[in-house]
């Protein structure tokens, strides 16, 4: 069964599923998805791996991904979740990074740091640009998300985190 | 209450001496459960907006972390992450008392959120260097996680504690409310020492320096004192409970215990 679709066909299948809090996004623009790949017996396998420890949107995600796996005919599929290595901003596309910013998102700032300790760079304004921002509230609409607002154009704005 | 079937079976998770593993997942694990289940009951009764969204936030990441730390410790005894959370009865429950301790009003969730997340990452930390995979990817996911919540802690400790007249009293409040229960944390048993010996495990005594260094300094700079209590009260992890646990309990459990025979939620 497996023949007739060959493994990059499949993994195109899975990787243009979309996130579904942020459906701009596909799992592979955001890192979530780790691997697409063909057991022992025949059987794919996709690995992915949570945002956060409580991200609601993994049971879809897995179901997507059977969804999407199904329209080109394979059947037999396993969902794998990992943790490690955990999730990162790092991971994000830079076509994911141009689509959140479209959206009026503004995408994380630098790399994460090395240790646990906190920094806050400014975040550019995805309306107007401005660096004038000021946060809100460190936590949004999603876990991924801070609250931002813009000191020039006066609009709010969600800010990715850097994670 | 209606504990049927699996009740009595994963009651036998925090009994059974052989599963250490299990035993010191399901601890951490149940301490993620009740916070996560307390800090729930702020939705929609914050002081302001962002609160509600940030506390249910930092309930849903403690939350995801109890999820897979109960998945671990029932995968042992052929229990899932649902009979643990829903079919044990308090006296099986081994989490720490801070963590079931009632939300008060907003400074002493605060004061609970700081000692606690204080606490957790320094735990998590280290733990991400355990010899157990499972325990070592919870904790290397955790870590990143809590240190937002511990940020989010001390900007509020140190808003309130060095706010007004009123804010400052609250805050005083709630640190003296929260510190009779601190120190639990850091109490060690023959469990975790075992554990910690084979390197699976980190011993919670080890913590207390830098913990007490963290917490006094923001205390300090909150204008805030350590409070002058003992912190004797002990008993969580051996299923001697507050008062408070059952009640909780009672409100997390009894829609699945009510459907028993349900398959799935």
């Amino acid at each position: 069964m497996v023949t007739a679709v060959g493994v990059e066909q499949m993994r195109a299948a899975v990787a243009a599923v979309p996130d579904p809090e942020l459906p701009v996004l596909t799992i592979e623009d955001l890192g979530v998805l780790r691997g697409v790949e063909l057991d022992g017996a025949g059987r794919v396998v996709v690995t992915i791996t949570p945002t956060y420890s409580g991200c609601p949107a993994m049971a879809a995600i897995e179901a997507d991904i059977v969804t999407a796996l199904d329209r080109v005919g394979i059947r037999d599929v396993s969902v794998r979740k990992v943790l490690s290595p955990p999730w990162t901003t790092d991971w994000l596309s830079e076509s994911g990074r141009r689509k959140l910013a479209e959206l009026g998102v503004a995408p994380p700032t630098g790399v994460v740091p090395s240790t646990s300790t906190l920094v806050a760079l400014s975040v550019r304004c995805p309306r107007c640009g401005s660096l004038r921002t000021r946060e809100l509230s460190r936590f949004s609409s999603t876990a991924c998300m801070a609250l931002y607002r813009c000191e020039e154009c006066l609009e709010p704005f969600d800010h990715f985190k850097v994670h | 209450m209606t504990g049927t079937r699996p009740a009595t079976a994963a009651g036998d998770v925090a009994r059974d001496v052989a599963g250490d593993v299990a035993a010191y997942a399901l601890r951490l694990g149940d301490d993620a459960l009740v916070l996560a289940q307390r800090l729930a009951g702020w939705v929609s009764r914050a002081p302001e907006l962002e609160e509600d969204v940030a506390l249910a936030n930092i309930a849903l990441d403690l939350l995801g972390q109890a999820r897979t730390l109960l998945t671990y410790a029932g995968s042992f005894h052929g229990l899932s992450e649902d009979d643990l959370a829903y079919f044990r009865d308090e006296r099986d429950f081994v989490n720490l008392h801070l963590v079931e301790l009632p939300n008060g009003d907003f400074a002493v969730t605060i004061a609970r959120q700081l000692l606690f997340s204080a606490y957790q990452l320094l735990l998590h930390e280290r733990l991400a260097g355990s010899a157990d995979e499972t325990l070592a990817g919870v904790a290397a996911k955790a870590v990143k996680e809590v240190a937002y919540h511990r940020d989010h802690a001390v900007r509020w400790a140190l808003r309130l504690g060095d706010g007004t007249a009123e804010s400052h009293a609250r805050m005083r409040t709630g640190v003296e409310r929260c510190w009779p229960y601190v120190g639990e944390l850091f109490e060690s048993d023959p469990l975790v020492r075992r554990l910690a010996a084979a390197g699976v495990a980190v011993d919670p005594a080890e913590l207390c320096p830098q913990w007490t260094a963290f917490v006094g300094g923001v205390l300090a700079e909150a204008t805030l004192a350590v409070p002058d209590l003992p912190a004797r009260i002990t008993g969580g992890r051996r299923g001697v409970h507050t008062e408070h646990l059952g009640y909780l309990l009672a409100e997390l459990q009894h829609l699945r215990r009510s459907h028993p025979e349900a398959a799935t939620w």
